[in-house]
């Protein structure tokens, strides 16, 4: 009686999932065609999909690159795209009126950018941050010109100004009120009375000078980038400071703060850019050459700023109150709390928000264009006046609209790489 | 200077009252702007001479105006705007180069000139009782009698506008266009449909989706318009013109001296074509019996420019920096131009048409 019973010694190898769960069916069936709305759903968008491409595709792939003029274009095929205009006129949509034989400024200007902002997107570029501090002045230079040591009298002045603060407190005084006011006063003499007459001298010894160009002349994406840039990069640490100020238990600093977030948020930019452009003429002695592009950064800024502040505050406003209490605790000043506790976790939270204003910030400076500037936008209305490419319509918009759309998919596609990379909750 | 500041002062103690009274702050910030705004009127006494001082001209122009102004593909000003301010320029310098154009959308060119960010406005700018009075602006003169006119399909049929009754209508919001349509069909006893866009592209794009029957603008665009249209010989500009768009260049007011510059260079040009100087010949005019020339050109005796504080051969430069208004007009909007816009009532009073300068004497 052999009763052997069966004892498997292996386990059983697993059955491959059904067909319908894995591979390309099983994804279709969970991501396209999980119920019956999301399958008309899904029919309905590759329908519209296709009968757009359908029409797009032929007409951009077989689009023209090399006539003279959209009449020629309209005689060859008029059924497809006159890219020519793109071809006679990209310069112009990249740099504006900006002087031809020039235009390296702008673009060493552009990959200058890139490499400052490394330092500070990625820390472990970090040790090359100085030259993130440097490149305003550099950029500047670059593109308006004029003599190098008018701009780097700005970084000399404020390092001795630093330097003078430091001194003063390390050898002389404890009092850090006193000793910045005293550092205050001493680069404000040095800007006074000794800056222009050391300009001087450096030229005369080591003249370095770039042909100067005019504001006038700006345009194109190289003006989007400017008032873009410059508005993002300025108005962060100016919302920063809002925010906090808005929380402040400092009175007159709370109202400060809210009374300019409040003002700003409550009137369109546009309205702003009409102040800048028309309003502040009246207001300033006459003669002033305030320059425009200056005027319409400092607006953007102001503007976005309100808007930044607002965000942080939300970034704030969703820390527990324990942080602050915990890092009161601790025995931490108020800024050593900000600087190590309260900021790190309330800008994390924020970033959504953060690049939000910014990718806003940066498709608003088209409206530049309805105050008379150059701008890819106002450009397209420039070149349609030119009697060749009288009646381009939508191979510009294509364009324009791509530019802008790669520089804020970066933006987007930066600030979701961020986020994972500070994701410390899970 | 002393004009502007003494402005401010009894400004001010007007305003100093207007508070002791009681008044609402808005009176106050009004108040103040009107203040500023005489200072800043005030210290515009001598265009020309801040003109010499700066050494190039400052000439508000459009950014983009089919014909009138844009810049070509290697970013060069043209336009018959433009080639109006470089003949000033050269009348003014000798040197018709030495003008900065400062592209002006509409909503800013009045605030510009009154600011004194630009010296002149030439900028398709039609000429209207308001803007020459309550905007306080000096008119030179017109430089091209535009109106308004409609383009249609030649497949509607419509010969005239009289037949537009019921018709769907492209019109750009917010223009003097828009008001005139209205007037006209009301006048006329028809009805109409419109169909609102942003500017003359849209209507265009419009017009061509079917979206409308016809589409109304200046008829100096609608020609310009219809030339790049995918078969001009579809589309048809009709022969009336139911408003009255006087352009022309225009300065602040409160410098007649400038004014009379200014306006002396446009009639310069138009005489020049008149008389037959043109850029090409402008040299074989010494010997003529003409008068009237050799005070144009200075090359008489009298010298009747210094009146105005311009050098004896100013008009000279002027017409030889783009040739007489004939051939400015031909080069921007006529046939050279590729927009095809015929001459009409913009010839000379000698050809049939009304532009008339006054004598140069």
């Amino acid at each position: 009686m052999t009763k052997i019973a069966f004892v498997r010694k292996k386990e059983i190898p697993p059955s491959p999932p059904p067909i319908t769960e894995v591979g390309l069916i099983g994804w279709l069936r969970q991501n396209l065609f999980s119920s019956w709305l999301n399958s008309i759903l899904t029919v309905l968008s590759v329908y519209f999909i296709v009968i757009m491409l359908w029409d797009f595709i032929p007409w951009a792939y077989g689009g023209h690159w090399n006539t003279k003029s959209l009449r020629e274009c309209l005689d060859l095929d008029p059924d497809v795209a006159c890219f020519s205009v793109l071809a006679a006129r990209w310069k112009q949509l990249l740099f504006g009126l900006y002087p031809a034989e020039e235009y390296w400024r702008p673009t060493l200007t552009f990959i200058f950018l890139l490499l400052a902002i490394v330092p500070i997107l990625f820390p472990k570029f970090f040790r090359f941050f100085w030259f993130s501090i440097i490149y305003p002045g550099l950029a500047v230079w670059l593109l308006w010109g004029g003599s190098v040591w008018s701009i780097s009298i700005v970084y000399i002045g404020l390092t001795l100004g630093v330097l003078f603060f430091l001194t003063l407190i390390r050898r002389y005084l404890k009092n850090y009120m006193i000793a910045a006011i005293l550092a205050f006063l001493f680069t404000a003499v040095f800007f006074l009375f000794i800056s222009n007459w050391l300009v001087g001298l450096l030229n005369a010894i080591l003249p370095i000078n770039l042909p100067f160009v005019e504001s006038l002349k700006m345009g194109g994406f190289t003006l989007s980038l400017i008032v873009g840039v410059t508005g993002i990069v300025a108005s962060f640490p100016i919302g920063i400071l809002l925010a906090l100020g808005r929380q402040s238990n400092l009175p007159v600093i709370k109202m400060i703060c809210v009374g300019f977030i409040e003002f700003i948020r409550g009137v369109p930019l546009i309205t702003l850019l009409f102040v800048a452009s028309v309003l502040l003429n009246y207001f300033l002695p006459p003669g002033t050459n305030f320059d425009i592009v200056l005027r319409v950064v400092i607006m953007v800024t102001l503007f976005s700023a309100a808007y930044m502040a607002e965000v942080i505050r939300g970034g704030l406003a969703g820390l527990p109150l324990g942080q602050h209490e915990a890092s009161a605790s601790l025995g931490l000043t108020y800024w050593q709390s900000q600087r190590l506790i309260i900021m790190p976790q309330a800008l994390k939270i924020s970033i959504p928000g953060i690049v939000n204003t910014f990718i806003g910030l940066f498709k608003d400076t088209t409206l530049v264009s309805i105050i008379s500037l150059r701008d890819p936008v106002g450009l397209a209305s420039t070149i349609r006046a030119d009697q060749k490419w009288n009646g381009i319509y939508w191979e510009l918009y294509v364009a324009i609209g791509l530019m802008f759309f790669i520089f804020c998919w970066g933006m987007s596609q930066y600030s979701q790489y961020l986020e994972r990379k500070l994701k410390t909750d899970k | 200077m002393c004009i502007g500041k003494f402005y401010v002062h009894t400004e001010v103690s007007k305003l100093k009252i207007k508070v002791k009274e009681g008044k609402n702050m808005k009176k106050l910030f009004f108040g103040v702007l009107t203040a500023l705004a005489l200072a800043a009127g005030g210290t515009f006494a001598g265009t020309l001479d801040d003109v010499k001082a700066r050494g190039n001209l400052l000439c508000g122009v459009s950014t983009g105006a089919p014909g009138f102004a844009t810049v070509d593909d290697s970013g060069k000003d043209v336009g018959f705007d433009v080639d109006y301010c470089r003949a000033l320029a050269a009348a003014i310098f000798g040197d018709p180069m030495a003008v900065k154009f400062v592209g002006l959308t509409s909503a800013v060119r009045f605030t510009a000139l009154a600011a004194g960010e630009v010296d002149i406005l030439a900028r398709n700018t039609t000429w209207t009782y308001s803007r020459d009075t309550d905007l306080k602006q000096t008119f030179l003169g017109v430089n091209y009698y535009d109106g308004q006119g409609f383009m249609v399909k030649k497949e509607l049929g419509v010969k005239s506008t009289t037949e537009l009754d019921g018709a769907t209508v492209c019109i750009q919001v917010g223009t003097t266009t828009e008001l005139n349509l209205a007037d006209y069909f009301k006048e006329n006893g028809m009805s109409y449909e419109p169909v609102p866009t942003a500017d003359n592209a849209e209507s265009q794009q419009q017009y061509l989706a079917g979206a409308c029957d016809t589409y109304t603008t200046d008829a100096s665009a609608l020609h310009g318009t219809r030339v790049n249209l995918e078969n001009p010989d579809d589309h048809l500009v009709l022969p009336e013109i139911i408003s009255k768009e006087p352009l022309g260049p225009l300065v602040r007011h409160g410098d007649d001296n400038w004014a009379d510059i200014g306006r002396w260079v446009l009639n310069a040009l138009v005489i020049a074509e008149e008389k037959g100087i043109t850029k090409a010949n402008i040299d074989s005019w010494k010997d003529t019996k003409d008068a009237e020339i050799h005070r144009l050109l200075g090359t008489g005796d009298d010298d009747i420019l210094a009146m105005v504080g311009l050098p004896k051969n100013a008009m000279y430069n002027a017409i030889k920096a783009g040739g007489n208004y004939g051939e400015i007009f031909e080069n921007n909007l006529g046939a050279t131009s590729g927009i095809n816009i015929e001459r009409g009532v913009n010839a000379s009073w000698t050809k049939g048409g009304i532009l008339y300068s006054p004598p140069f004497r």
